[in-house]
């Protein structure tokens, strides 16, 4: 490593300097190219059994499935940061859809005042667990456990004797049905691209200002390139087939917007100092435990939200909701994705490459008329295998780390 | 180098912990500029004078003055706030992030902004600080974007010592700064030891290991069983007489093992 050279030497900057920098490329970026391949691999295998697959309809619908457990898997990422597992988010997504279609349909609640009833709902059970996980010091894996049978079971006490309430405000079903015109689909393209243009600068602005290194231009350019393409490719297959989805909007922004708050603020340094090493952190007056609850009350924020545009898809709040398989999936994609389950290495963006990854196979399997047999074996052989990858990443950063 | 007023000052400091007498009326004083090497066997009391002065265990009896004057220091924030950093053996730093990140961990530089979720961390001006700092005392690292666990045990030490300096403090405590290091980190360590006694810093270092407190201390001072057991210029005097203060065997009863000419991580020099 390169570490070994100006340990002993105690002088150099230059070579290990750009040792240091392919390090990061292996360690760090190559990270999130392994799921960029492993999901290309994924859409040439359906797309060559079923040409469909790769299809503006099928790609559309692909990313309206994976909205609801991307936004749950948002909340999960902040957990698994602090090196913590929330069981409880795929219980709390269903009670929070509960709360809302109960407060709007049979209460006649306004769709706003119902949306923010069961956020709030999400939150305080968030807080709760959090609360009882920090100050009592039992295992979150416990809190969250009781939590998973107890909002399940209030979830079945929420919606009463008749089990399933029929959505139709239409407020609260176009979360997840609107679809804009191709000319509001640019205009919101243009607006990403110009945006991120916009980041890049104004932060090579303020490094240059403050004499330090910067990206060279051509690192940042092809950066803004990549997203730019995608960015106008993604528009273009949303236009040639309904539009751009409201949902696949609402999931950039709390990804964009979580990142954010997790890579560039004060809050989010200290997730990670306290998912790399509490005793550290706490030593360094960072409120430990505050921080536990507000990740927590995150992961219930995010459930909720998450469960909201779940019920809108589905037009309904039935006894199933938030059930079945959505709580594994939410906390695999992440893992899959390259967010560690040891805490202190992850990004948001794996919320959306993982569920990316997880509903392609669901959805070319589906496409394929596969048995939910096969397709339960497959997603568990591929967290497997991301959970591997993650294991033995670790073990040589411990094994090389520390000279 | 002890000339002129002491920058902190124990007199006749004792703590006792259920029997066991930790510290006897203890008498310890750091100048401005000055490198105090703490020694002593296991359980002599070194660790728990520190902590009296880092305020982790409040003295039962005894005064520390601070710059002149009658201080109490009764929580670790009394001391953070007097200007006394103290370093501990096992670091405390984060591995998972980077160099600038622990350095300003608990303390981020931010940009104004409206509330503390929002406020966007400054980084380049952190990075920018970083750099100074580190190279102000000619600490080398890779790059100061590395991730600490991927530094070595000679640059973690010299981090965790730069980041106690973030507070700009008067006094550093530093727990066995060159334990588990090799040969070329622990010259590292030491180097930048003496680069705090340039900054007219004072410098307490604790450590088993009486080659690297020779190298670098001004002053030995020597606790045994809780009490000062002699305190040498460490110019003027031999490890043989610091070893028998430590062990409280007359150096010219028993011959010492000679530890002089080779280096012996182990605790416990001279048995």
């Amino acid at each position: 490593m390169s570490d070994a050279a100006a340990g002993t030497a105690g002088t150099g900057t230059g070579r290990p300097r750009r040792k240091e920098t392919v390090r990061r490329l292996v360690q760090g970026d190559l990270a999130s190219l392994r799921v960029v391949i492993g999901l290309a691999l994924i859409w040439a295998i359906f797309q060559f059994e079923n040409d469909r697959f790769l299809s503006a309809q099928n790609l559309t619908n692909l990313m309206l499935q994976i909205a609801a457990i991307g936004l749950i898997s948002v909340g999960v990422v902040y957990v698994l940061l602090l090196g913590e597992i929330d069981l409880s988010v795929g219980a709390v997504s269903g009670l929070a859809a509960g709360v809302m279609a109960v407060l709007n349909v049979k209460h006649g609640w306004s769709p706003y005042l119902a949306i923010a009833a069961a956020i709030a709902v999400g939150l305080a059970i968030g807080l709760l667990q959090g609360f009882l996980f920090s100050r009592f010091g039992v295992p979150s894996f416990v809190v969250t456990l009781a939590g998973l049978l107890a909002w399940q079971g209030a979830l079945l006490q929420v919606l009463g004797s008749t089990g399933s309430i029929n959505l139709n405000d239409p407020k609260i079903t176009g979360l997840a049905n609107i679809f804009y015109s191709d000319t509001v689909g640019w205009i919101i393209a243009a607006v990403v691209i110009g945006g991120y243009g916009a980041v890049l600068l104004l932060g090579h602005r303020r490094r240059v200002s403050a004499g330090l290194d910067s990206e060279s231009l051509a690192g940042m350019g092809f950066r803004f390139g990549l997203v730019a393409v995608v960015t106008i490719v993604a528009t273009l297959v949303f236009n040639s087939d309904r539009g751009v989805p409201l949902a696949v909007l609402i999931l950039l922004a709390f990804v964009v917007g979580m990142e954010y708050v997790v890579r560039r603020t004060g809050f989010g340094r200290h997730v990670f100092a306290v998912g790399g090493n509490a005793e550290a952190a706490r030593r360094a007056g960072i409120r430990v435990d505050g921080i536990r609850v507000a990740v927590f009350g995150v992961a219930g924020t995010m459930a909720a939200i998450g469960g909201i545009m779940a019920a809108s898809r589905l037009l309904a709040v039935n006894q199933n909701s938030g059930g079945n398989e959505l709580l594994l999936l939410a906390i695999a994609g992440p893992v899959i994705a390259g967010t560690s389950l040891f805490g202190g290495r992850g990004s948001v963006w794996t919320a959306l490459m993982g569920a990316l990854v997880i509903g392609s196979i669901s959805n070319g399997m589906d496409l394929l008329a596969l048995s939910s047999a096969v397709k339960f074996m497959v997603t568990g052989g591929v967290l497997l295998l991301a959970v591997l990858v993650d294991a033995i990443a670790r073990n040589q950063r411990s094994q090389t780390g520390r000279v | 180098m002890s000339d002129g007023a002491p920058l902190l000052e124990l007199e006749g400091v004792s703590k006792r912990f259920g029997p066991v007498q930790a510290l006897d009326r203890v008498d310890f004083a750091v100048h401005p500029g000055e490198v105090v090497g703490l020694v002593g066997d296991n359980g002599a009391g070194k660790s728990t004078l520190v902590k009296t002065i880092a305020g982790i265990h409040a003295a039962d009896e005894g005064t520390i003055r601070f710059e002149g004057d009658a201080v109490s220091i009764s929580k670790p924030q009394d001391a953070t706030a007097l200007g006394i950093a103290t370093v501990y053996q096992d670091l405390a730093l984060c591995d998972n992030l980077d160099v600038v990140a622990n350095l300003f961990l608990g303390r981020e530089e931010v940009s104004p902004g409206l509330g503390t979720a929002s406020r966007q961390l400054d980084e380049a001006r952190m990075e920018h600080q970083t750099g100074e700092l580190l190279s102000n005392l000619a600490v080398t690292i890779p790059s100061l974007r590395s991730e600490v666990g991927t530094l070595s045990g000679g640059q973690r030490q010299q981090v965790a010592v730069a980041r106690s300096l973030l507070g700009e403090p008067k006094v550093v405590l530093l727990d066995e700064p060159t334990a588990a290091l090799g040969v070329a980190q622990t010259a590292q360590v030491l180097n930048l030891i003496r680069r705090l006694r340039e900054r007219e810093l004072g410098v307490v270092v604790i450590s088993h290991n009486l080659v690297d407190v020779f190298e670098v201390a001004d002053r030995i001072f020597v606790l045994r069983l809780g009490k000062a057991a002699g305190e040498f210029a460490a110019e003027s005097t031999t490890e043989e007489h610091v070893v028998s203060a430590i062990t409280g065997v007359g150096a010219d009863r028993e011959k010492n093992g000679e530890p002089a000419n080779g280096r012996s991580d182990k605790g416990e020099e001279g048995r």
